[in-house]
């Protein structure tokens, strides 16, 4: 059982981060992947949650560029990761308007930066799944 | 909870909107939905005193229902602050016929204010800081809408002339309603070399930012045949959630109203095709497409292409979103009371130059968060019963 007074989803989350990993949760009683972190499995209910570290591949799920007024056109996209969830992240260093669905990717962590903690971005990735 | 609500139980007996567009400084959202309250008692005859179930949502008014109650020193029997983003309104005319069937209230009424293009949406609609969203900065809700479309473009052949055609229709439409925000045509070229926001979103495939409110009044079908207007009855009614952030939603293509739309339908014993017209929640000129499939009018997919060829703007082959929607009429923040609106207005034939003919059955369908909550409503009329 999980004991959230000494340890939480979240900071265990950000724990594996900073050592430039991206961890996910397996089910233990089901097998399905838990993403994001939780202290208890969706639908089984089970605290049963093992911390597994991604190979760090994926494909591009759904992607939208943003215009803002004073800064440049900048990429948000979903991203399906190999071991079976989804995350939101961003493709870099490439135009943002050549980001397509379907197209492979690596992530690499953006580091922390004053209050913001190191989070997952992604680049572009040869091959296909 | 539908199977055990009783089709044609209750009644919308009083509709109004509160002044919509740009507010004078200092309004605040509850005095819009005073003023809203009072147009609708107006509408229907009853007094202030009448009412004793009060249901409200707001962002700026975190406290529900309190505000208004304070404001027009009324005291309810019951009520109901659901806060469940722009469906809130569908979802608390659930509960209002779940009250009013239960005899916890006699008269319902059902309220929204916003002050958001005044206050600006930053301050409106606050946003919880996400840590699997937030350091992306997207730019919600718009680019949530936008990953939906640009997903039903890769999958489906779903095109950015498609959306235009969403945004083009909703301004012909607006182009009757003397209450509609735009006055100008809207071209297929304009939406398309308008100016990008979100790919594949231009400021015209994103709705407007402006004040406004509304109030509707419900009561038991008995007490509804006393009243001043003909009662525009609930037929059918539901609810669906499915996700709050956009990166949890499990399929971007299909939406909660594939499962909100059948519960309605089978409450009210009517079909897609029984309907006349349809007020489907247009934050974005991807929602109505989405609707359409999910709700049962084209195969999932297939939304843009029913949409071509101005096949929802007036003359076209099925009516949505008369009044000009949330794209070219009014959107203050959370549309769904507005959208609900149009429909009972429909169903009583008070549309002047944009009615639609022998509207005897609309179809109100409200959307919540990032396409987060879906919740339908069938207004019929007293033929229908």
């Amino acid at each position: 059982m999980n004991d959230l007074t000494k340890e939480s989803p979240l900071g265990t989350y950000m724990e594996y981060g900073k050592k430039g990993e991206l961890a996910y949760q397996v089910c233990k009683d089901d097998g399905s992947v838990v993403f994001y972190p939780r202290a208890v499995a969706p639908v089984t209910g089970s605290p049963n949650l093992e911390w597994r570290v991604s190979k760090g591949l994926g494909t591009v799920y759904a992607t939208t560029v943003i215009y803002g007024k004073d800064k440049p056109p900048y990429n948000v996209a979903l991203i399906d990761i190999d071991e079976g969830f989804r995350m939101m992240s961003r493709v870099e260093d490439m135009d943002p308007m050549q980001i397509k669905i379907g197209m492979r990717v690596k992530v690499c962590m953006h580091p922390a930066a004053d209050k913001q903690p190191a989070y997952p971005v992604f680049t572009a990735a040869q091959g296909t799944k | 909870m539908n199977g055990h609500l009783k089709r044609g139980s209750v009644a919308v007996v009083g509709a109004a909107e509160s002044d919509l567009g740009q507010m004078a400084p200092n309004t605040s959202p509850v005095d819009l939905m005073a003023q809203a309250t009072m147009r609708a008692l107006d509408d229907c005859g009853l007094k202030l005193s009448d009412i004793d179930g009060v249901f409200s949502a707001a962002s700026q008014v975190r406290q529900g229902p309190m505000p208004l109650c304070e404001y027009l020193r009324i005291t309810p029997r019951y009520f109901d602050g659901t806060q469940i983003g722009g469906s809130s309104f569908m979802a608390l005319l659930t509960h209002a016929q779940c009250a009013l069937e239960a005899g916890l209230c006699e008269v319902a009424l059902i309220t929204y204010g916003s002050t958001q293009r005044s206050v600006s949406r930053a301050i409106a609609t606050p946003r919880d800081y996400n840590y699997f969203e937030t350091p992306y900065k997207p730019l919600l809700p718009i680019s949530a809408y936008a990953l939906a479309a640009s997903r039903h473009m890769h999958q489906y052949g779903t095109t950015r002339e498609h959306l235009a055609e969403v945004a083009v229709a909703a301004r012909k439409w607006a182009l009757m309603n003397p209450k509609a925000w735009e006055k100008e045509p809207l071209t297929i070229e304009q939406a398309l070399n308008a100016r990008m926001v979100s790919h594949p979103f231009t400021v015209r495939d994103c709705c407007l930012v402006l004040d406004g409110g509304g109030a509707v009044i419900l009561t038991t079908a008995a007490r509804a045949k006393t009243l001043k207007k003909t009662p525009v009855y609930v037929l059918g009614t539901g609810d669906a959630l499915s996700h709050v952030s956009i990166s949890s939603m499990p399929d971007l293509t299909v939406t909660a109203a594939a499962r909100s739309g059948p519960q309605a339908f089978r409450m009210a014993q009517l079909k897609p095709s029984d309907v006349k017209m349809l007020s489907l929640y247009d934050a974005f000129t991807i929602t109505p497409i989405l609707f359409l499939e999910d709700l049962g009018y084209c195969p999932k997919g297939e939304g843009g292409r029913f949409v071509s060829d101005g096949a929802i703007a007036p003359g076209g082959k099925l009516a949505v979103n008369t009044s000009g929607g949330g794209l070219s009429y009014c959107h203050p923040g959370m549309y769904g009371l507005l959208a609900m609106i149009e429909a009972i207005r429909q169903v009583r034939g008070e549309c002047g130059q944009r009615q639609v003919k022998n509207c005897d059955v609309a179809l109100a369908h409200g959307n919540g968060g990032v396409m987060s909550t879906q919740c339908t409503v069938i207004f019929g009329s007293q033929a229908t019963v």
